[in-house]
């Protein structure tokens, strides 16, 4: 035995004395993870909130979260002798005076909008292969709660230093508060300290911001990896795998090289991106106050659909009995908000409502196979789409010598013809998709060569399929329609039929797929 | 079982193909060489990040193509940081693909369900031991606990009372008032109606008093703009142009939808601009809106001029400015 | 001809030839383009106002009118002043060559003595602001590059952006980006109100505020990439480009090649 395994032995034995962690260890040290680039996207999620933590620590080091006033005397000239807050004072500090600061500050920032663009990634990843499926509803739930509150998170974060752009967005936040029938003003003037915009807010939401949402994500993040830990990670199909397996490669050493591995890649290409591409460069925003305004102010990008929402608005407005009801702020602010995200958490339970399906799965759907799924989540991202662009309406109109008013326009309309539009084709190519593979598995490749047969008739060759590539394109499952009886046998019509009827609509669409190849279907080819 | 059955069924898992790095010795020793090579090359981006922390000062800026004129303090720091730790995934990964195992493992999925003995075995076990701490059956205890929990909820919520004061009438009062005078912002000279030329427009606040500070708060509401048309453009009812004062017309500049600063004055065609949310606001027609989602136009100011000539208002706004909140009337 | 007809059918010979056509044309153009203007410049030596007149009538009257008293596509000329022609012209945004919403900055048609000359003709017609005098050499010594920043986020970002990027109006109309103005050409549009800016009135922002103004423009305008390439200095929407177009590509790409299995 070397010194080095010497070493390793007895801090071993020290440790699993106190804690009998040897067989824990070895049974998970050996665990089995499946390998697919598509499973990464959530890593990237959270090795970057592991970078966020890590240079966010550093910033807090430098960053002052108070508005009171000071005058500028620091090294950046353009802004000499302005008055600002101290909040201000101190990100301009940390971006031209502390050595390393501007990149940190630029590492935290493109590490957020990783974070979210990464979540984003891994949502749609799950959605379209139906991950979220049973077992794995409640890890779906935690997920659309970390994307709600990075959400707010980012928005807090990028608030902080005070500047002219992102002042204004708090300014409009503020009004979304306010706007609440009942409680709104008084939400409102609690939040801010007082009429807006007060020197409280700045300093409060530095806490929700350092301590009380990281606190909650760390909690959230890890009861959504134990799970995936636990349930084990889903696979897609293929030859060898099924249901009751998980094929893949073991924790110690491959997944530690490569996940630990891939943290760095992670972590390197956020630093890179930070040292060439200027991020939130908030000298040239210059100090918030609320008389000032500049043209082309967006949210960062997870927040601009919301910014598109509010654009698209119609100036709808109730005054009832004495009382404002703003519409048209509460409606794209809060209401909307609240159906769709509502609305994803809950949909593995409406899924599985739709098609009776109450099993487990560990499989993963290829989205070709689930047409009316993946046609949702193209129409989902259609709508996002089109309220992403409608919240960059005024630089698209600069940037490809439009009017702002015929592409506000242009999404108003948009936003109702536009998804279903999307839907239908989508669900049509995965039709066609299903039809192509079902030919395929029939017939086999084409290989473009010709033949002549002995009576004169030319034919193409067609290579067969090989198993494994057969039994991708038909493994999967192909449900019939539920069939809920709405009127029983002396021809009384169910109370509750209604309920079952919609099921039974719906169920019906789910079902639509191209009938997948089985033996009979074989035998029929071997005749011709 | 048929052989179209079997054609379709699962071939099971695909023999392991060999990799170049398992057979040949020297093409293992050229991967570990390839990832020697980035694990030195790591090694060397934390060289350029010392470097360039300790070396190069803070104001030094280098021309690089795409970048323009950039920091060379950060942009360096930054690639030596980048590829210190890039390289290290890198290499890690590729010793993963090339050198350790890559058979596949193939591992049990275990039934989640407990089984049926180990259920009622729960069932059992809490119902009994709830049973045993009587809860069902001492009512008295229920209801009291119910009432001391439920109570000791709103303790925490009392605590947020001091987070702010009540609004009162914050937000329908501004510093405007009969006889204030209007001055440029940011330098408070007050304006003469010869200041303004057709076409003009100025960035306006109240004059302070005498020893008082002009906070931030007070801006968010305060702020004006004035503006100069011909009289003759005007479409107005005459208790709104008794408001104007020789084609000078005052508007809130804070917008009655989010609250941003509308300032964005376009001469041809008198239109108001929020570049928040695109809300236009015509100025002939006070302020009224004629896009975009904001709701009400923006609060007209009346304005008149004092005994030495200067613009003041001749009353307060007559309604709150900024965004709507429920108690406002209109 | 028998060595090039050799490559007639190399797969490089389409885009070659489409190359070399190109460019015969691109040439050919710049060679007949700057023969024309030559002749423009060739009029016989009068005074400023009367060879400003000839330059007007031939170049501006077709939308302005023979007395610039302007028409049903053009406003009157009258009381502009020498400025608002010094800027226009100068910037090449008149003659008009695209009628769409609004004129563009583009190389200007006239040299700059014709300019001067077109000016003092509109300046003759009717008393109007006069081409500003000493602004690049003042603007340095009086102006406050600090205080020309509040002013400039007070009274200009609202329209141009915070750093003088340029914004949107309505309709297609558009405050154009100043990262090209020279100084003179930003006072007088100050003092003119060109299109749908405003006028910016002397006494509202002073000579020496408008001075700092440009002083805190130049220095925008030679503002360093502080953290790097500045993604057009118009905020998140770009920023937001980037992440998932470079950097989730990136990330995505590195994740692929982790996943394949080594040769």
């Amino acid at each position: 035995m070397s010194a080095g395994e010497k070493a390793a032995g007895a801090v071993a034995n020290y440790v699993d004395e106190r804690t009998g962690a040897a067989k824990w260890l070895k049974k998970n040290l050996t665990k089995v993870f499946p390998d697919h680039w598509s499973f990464m996207l959530g890593e990237i999620a959270l090795y970057s909130f592991i970078i966020l933590l890590l240079t966010g620590t550093f910033l807090t080091f430098w960053f002052d979260p108070s508005q009171r006033d000071v005058i500028y005397h620091g090294a950046y000239q353009p802004l000499s002798g302005i008055k600002m807050s101290a909040a201000y004072e101190s990100t301009l500090h940390i971006s031209f005076d502390v050595r390393g600061g501007l990149l940190m500050r630029q590492i935290h920032h493109w590490a957020a909008l990783f974070f979210m663009s990464s979540i984003g990634a891994h949502l749609l990843r799950v959605f379209f292969t139906g991950a979220f499926r049973k077992p794995r509803e409640f890890n779906w739930i935690i997920g659309i709660g970390l994307l709600t509150l990075g959400i707010v998170e980012g928005f807090l974060g990028y608030s902080l230093p005070d500047d002219l752009l992102s002042g204004t967005g708090i300014r409009i936040a503020e009004a979304i508060i306010q706007a609440m029938p009942i409680v709104g003003s008084y939400l409102a003037f609690f939040a801010f300290g007082g009429p807006f915009p007060g020197t409280a807010f700045i300093p409060r939401i530095f806490t929700v911001h350092v301590l009380i949402l990281p606190g909650i994500f760390l909690a959230l993040i890890t009861a959504h990896l134990m799970l995936v830990w636990y349930q084990k990670h889903t696979q897609y199909p293929g030859p060898g795998r099924t249901e009751k397996n998980v094929i893949g490669y073991p924790l110690m050493p491959v997944y530690m090289a490569k996940a630990g591995g891939f943290f760095f890649v992670v972590f390197g290409v956020t630093a890179f991106l930070s040292a060439v591409a200027s991020i939130n460069p908030i000298w040239l925003y210059g100090p918030y106050t609320p008389g000032q305004i500049s043209a082309g102010s967006q949210p960062d990008w997870y927040m601009g659909w919301l910014d598109g929402l509010v654009r698209m608005f119609p100036n709808l407005e109730s005054h009832i009995w004495g009382h404002t009801i703003s519409w048209n702020i509460l409606i794209p602010g809060l209401i909307i908000p609240g159906i769709l995200f509502t609305g994803m958490a809950l949909y593995p339970f409406i899924e599985s409502w739709v098609t009776g399906d109450k099993r487990e799965h560990h499989l993963l759907d290829r989205p070709r196979n689930v047409p009316n799924r993946t046609a949702l989540g193209v129409m989902s991202i259609t709508f996002l789409l089109v309220t992403l662009s409608n919240g960059g309406n005024d630089l698209i109109a600069t940037h490809f010598a439009l009017s702002i008013n015929q592409i506000t326009w242009f999404n108003r309309i948009g936003i109702f013809i536009l998804p279903p539009i999307a839907f239908i084709i989508t669900k049509r190519i995965c039709l066609s998709l299903q039809r192509a593979d079902r030919e395929l598995v029939l017939h086999g490749h084409e290989t473009g060569q010709l033949v002549r047969l002995p009576h004169g008739e030319f034919v193409e060759v067609h290579e067969p399929l090989t198993p494994e590539e057969t039994w991708k394109l038909t493994q999967h499952e192909q449900r019939a329609a539920l069939e809920f009886k709405t009127i029983d046998e002396n021809g009384v019509s169910r109370p509750k039929g209604l309920k079952e009827k919609i099921r039974n609509r719906l169920s019906r669409a789910v079902s639509e797929q191209v009938k997948k190849p089985d033996g009979d279907d074989l035998k029929e080819i071997e005749h011709h | 079982m048929s052989k179209e059955i079997e054609r379709l069924s699962d071939p099971g898992l695909p023999e392991h193909v060999h990799r170049r790095t398992d057979t040949d010795p020297a093409a293992a020793k050229q991967a570990e060489r390839q990832i020697a090579i980035f694990f030195v090359l790591s090694a060397l981006g934390t060289i350029l990040f010392i470097f360039s922390y300790i070396k190069i000062p803070l104001d030094r800026f280098i021309f690089i193509p795409i970048l323009g004129s950039t920091n060379a303090h950060q942009l360096f720091l930054g690639l030596g940081l980048a590829f210190s730790l890039l390289f290290i995934g890198l290499g890690a990964i590729q010793w993963a693909r090339t050198l350790m195992p890559d058979t596949e493992v193939v591992a049990e999925r275990h039934e989640f369900r407990s089984s049926e003995a180990d259920r009622a075995d729960f069932v059992a076990t809490v119902k009994e031991r709830a049973a045993s701490a009587g809860l069902g059956r001492r009512s008295l205890i229920k209801r009291t606990l119910g009432l001391s929990l439920g109570l000791i909820g709103l303790s925490p919520l009392l605590l947020l009372r001091d987070l702010g004061p009540l609004p009162k009438t914050e937000l329908e009062t501004t510093s405007w008032a009969k006889g204030v005078r209007l001055v440029i912002d940011p330098s408070n000279r007050p304006i003469l109606p010869s200041d303004l030329e057709v076409g003009a427009v100025a960035q306006v606040l109240p004059e302070l008093a005498p020893g008082t500070e002009r906070t931030l708060e007070n801006v968010a509401k305060d702020a004006v703009l004035l503006i100069r048309l011909r009289p003759e453009d005007f479409k107005l009812s005459p208790e709104r142009l008794s408001w104007t004062y020789q084609g000078i017309i005052a508007f809130s500049k804070i917008c009655t939808h989010m609250g941003c600063a509308v300032a964005l004055y376009e001469q041809q065609t008198k239109h108001l601009l929020c570049p928040c949310h695109q809300s236009t606001f015509d100025v002939p027609r006070a302020a009224k809106v004629i896009f975009g989602p904001a709701a009400r136009p923006l609060p007209q100011l009346a304005i008149t001029v004092d005994a030495q000539g200067y613009l003041i208002a001749s009353a307060p706004f007559s309604e709150p400015v900024g965004p709507s909140f429920w108690e406002r009337s209109s | 001809m028998k060595r090039l007809s050799r490559y007639r059918r190399h797969r490089f010979a389409g885009p070659v030839l489409l190359v070399f056509a190109l460019f015969m044309i691109g040439t050919t153009f710049s060679v007949a383009d700057a023969s024309s203007r030559q002749s423009q410049t060739s009029l016989t030596r009068t005074t400023a106002i009367a060879e400003g007149r000839l330059i007007f009538l031939r170049g501006c009257s077709s939308c302005h009118g023979i007395n610039a008293e302007g028409g049903s596509i053009a406003p009157s000329l009258i009381g502009v002043g020498a400025a608002d022609v010094d800027l226009q012209v100068g910037t090449g945004r008149m003659p008009m060559a695209d009628m769409t919403v609004q004129a563009v900055r583009k190389k200007p048609a006239y040299t700059p003595d014709q300019v001067a000359a077109l000016a003092s003709y509109v300046a003759s017609l009717a008393p109007g602001p006069a081409i500003p005098t000493d602004v690049v050499a003042n603007f340095e010594r009086d102006g406050s590059t600090a205080a020309g920043g509040e002013l400039f986020r007070t009274n200009c970002a609202m329209c141009h952006n915070f750093a003088g990027q340029g914004g949107a109006l309505s309709g297609g109309k558009f405050a154009p980006s100043l990262m090209a103005s020279t100084p003179t050409q930003i006072y007088e549009a100050m003092i003119t109100g060109p299109q749908s800016m405003p006028v910016f009135s002397d006494k509202i922002i002073t000579p020496t505020e408008k001075l700092s103004i440009i002083k805190w423009l130049k220095a925008a305008q030679a503002e360093p990439n502080l953290g790097g390439a500045s993604l057009g200095r118009v905020g998140p929407v770009t920023e937001g480009l980037l992440i998932w177009t470079l950097g989730l590509g990136l990330l995505i790409g590195i994740a692929v090649w982790l996943a394949t299995k080594a040769r």
